[in-house]
């Protein structure tokens, strides 16, 4: 590699880890999203230069089929919608990654790497580790995918000996790699492509819908790894530093959502965890009974109000109420109210989802707080509106040692004068637990579509 | 004078030849210790420091923009198409240019993909 080639490298990595940075306020983060771009173009034109890069054509070709295909799809795709277009890019992130391998594998001259059949014992291993990582990436990104998209049912999938299943595999596939490293077979490589996709299947289809944070977080992390394990294949910086940046910024944000859980990254990862037979389990016993109110009500109130907190989740995300809630809220704004929004770690299906949907909706992000930062405000005010939220609001998290949830950091909407409830119905929510807050003097249901009962409001307030 | 001349130009022309076997040599000698395996130690001291840089810069990351952030990181993990390029390089047509050829379709979606879709969220983001 000359000299100029790995200095552009270097100017691409720098690009990339100031485009990190960028993120770090939303008023450069456009900038950062731009330093990106400019790092990879670097990147792309100077691997392009590289006096065994000829086929010119073929490759634009490939380049052009591909981008059209990724800037159709990314203009297209509707903002809920988002976890599921990032896990089926990070799928496609492996995939690249197997197929990268293969092609060093059946030629290694041209990554420097030995002749075929005689490649250098360090880079078969990196090989073989990279190609696992990516094989691993894309079929856990594309249950993970289905998962989202309902193609899948979001329940999880437990069997008998599920966990010891997946450590024999994982044993075969170091055998494989051991082997591999050794004979420089092919069937050995394909092999170790076949067990790592079948891995990539079973190690997330007994996670549930809801933890999908988390498991879209991790495959993120792996498909930086990946990157990293084709990195040292090539012996080439910017690949490697790339990956640790994407592995640890995945992480991460699995460190993040799981800490908003409270429960450990082991715990989430050996699944089970929420689903219909949790749900059903606790919910019927309960025969109390909780205030119904109407849209009407909560409107007058709502009107006579100085201070609302709005917590939305995964619901409001499901009924696309963000633009009616909006709405609402600017409303309330006119008639004097100061209307801000809480958002806990975990609400929605990615790490800061619900932010992202209410930006879509026009929602000054300075309205929008984090956990930390809103929630000793409660008890300062007059209204909470939760839409679309259930567990994050439920004080048992605090007080009852023997529920699912206990130790989970929550929103203390029990503390506002007033609490408003917009559900569907009494079900209890993805961990399987009864709400507390349901049953409290100061909580009033709202029944029914979370769009509908903006909507309603609405009403109520322009009257 | 000429004769000095004409020594200098032997003496110079005999340098440059022990400068091309050295080179030569040197270049064999990366080549059967290894220079790969060189590149591992070096390669991990990367990777190490990396990680530091990645954990500082993506604790900075306000958690609103975290969306944005998965955004970006799986535009920017699609470098991985420098391998692809390298590997659908050559003229000829085995199939490991096939492969090659793939890959650098699957990252261009996402690179493309990734980069325009985090656009679009962060345009959104407005202040009061």
């Amino acid at each position: 590699m000359s000299n100029l080639t790995t200095a552009a490298y270097l100017i691409s990595s720098v690009l990339f880890i100031l485009s990190l940075r960028g993120l770090s306020h939303p008023s450069t983060a456009r900038r950062g999203n731009f330093l990106g771009i400019l790092g990879m173009t670097i990147a792309i034109v100077t691997t392009l230069a590289n006096p065994g890069v000829l086929s010119y054509k073929e490759i634009g070709i490939a380049f052009l089929i591909g981008g059209l295909i990724g800037t159709s799809i990314a203009v297209r795709i509707q903002m809920t919608a988002l976890p599921q277009l990032v896990a089926a890019f990070h799928s496609l992130v492996g995939l690249a990654a197997v197929f990268v391998a293969a092609s060093a594998y059946y030629n290694p001259s041209a990554f420097n790497i030995g002749t075929v059949g005689a490649i250098p014992m360090g880079s078969l291993i990196e090989m073989s580790i990279g190609t696992a990582i990516g094989a691993v990436t894309f079929t856990g990104s594309i249950i993970a995918f289905g998962k989202l998209q309902g193609f899948v049912s979001g329940n999880p999938l437990v069997f008998k000996g599920q966990h010891f299943l997946n450590l024999l595999l994982g044993l075969g596939i170091i055998a494989l790699i051991v082997k591999f490293c050794i004979d420089q077979n092919q069937e050995l490589f394909w092999l170790i492509v076949a067990a790592s996709f079948v891995i990539g299947v079973l190690l997330i289809v007994p996670i549930g819908g809801a933890d999908m944070p988390v498991i879209v977080s991790m495959l993120n992390s792996y498909s930086g790894w990946a990157a990293a394990g084709i990195g040292f294949t090539l012996s080439n910086n910017l690949l490697i530093i790339t990956g640790a940046l994407v592995g640890s910024s995945g992480a991460i944000l699995s460190y993040i959502m799981c800490k908003g859980m409270n429960r450990s990254f082991l715990n989430v990862l050996l699944g089970g965890f929420g689903g219909e037979q949790a749900a059903s389990a606790d919910g019927v016993k309960d025969d109390r009974q909780a205030k119904q109110g109407n849209a009407a009500d909560a409107a007058f109130m709502m009107k006579n109000s100085k201070t609302i907190i709005i917590v939305p989740g995964y619901g409001m995300a499901v009924a696309q109420a963000q633009h009616a809630l909006r709405e609402m809220g600017d409303l309330l704004k006119a008639a004097g109210a100061e209307v801000r929004y809480a958002i806990h770690p975990v609400a929605g299906r990615m790490p800061g989802h619900m932010n992202v949907l209410l930006a879509e909706a026009n929602v000054p992000y300075d309205e929008v707080l984090e956990l930390d930062e809103i929630n000793r405000d409660f008890s300062e005010t007059d209204v909470a509106f939760v839409i679309g939220a259930n567990d994050v609001t439920n004080p048992a998290a605090k007080t009852d040692k023997t529920s699912a949830i206990y130790g989970m950091p929550i929103l203390d909407v029990e503390n506002a004068g007033q609490v408003f409830f917009v559900k569907r119905g009494m079900a209890s929510g993805y961990a399987g637990v009864q709400n507390e807050l349901f049953f409290r003097d100061n909580t009033l249901m709202l029944f029914g579509d979370a769009k509908k009962v903006c909507e309603d409001i609405i009403k109520g307030l322009e009257n | 004078m000429s004769e000095i001349s004409n020594q200098l130009e032997n003496l110079s022309y005999k340098a440059q030849q022990i400068a091309n076997e050295a080179s030569q040599l040197a270049s064999i000698v990366v080549d059967t210790s290894g220079g790969h395996s060189d590149f591992i130690i070096f390669g991990i001291t990367v990777l190490v420091l990396a990680c530091f840089v990645g954990y500082y810069v993506v604790w900075s990351v306000t958690p609103a923009l975290h969306s944005p952030l998965m955004g970006v990181t799986n535009a920017i993990s699609s470098v991985i198409i420098v391998g692809a390029l390298l590997a659908a390089g050559p003229i000829d047509s085995a199939i490991s240019k096939y492969f090659g050829l793939v890959a650098v379709g699957l990252a261009a979606v996402n690179i493309f993909g990734g980069f325009v879709v985090t656009n679009r969220m962060l345009s959104m983001f407005k202040k009061k």
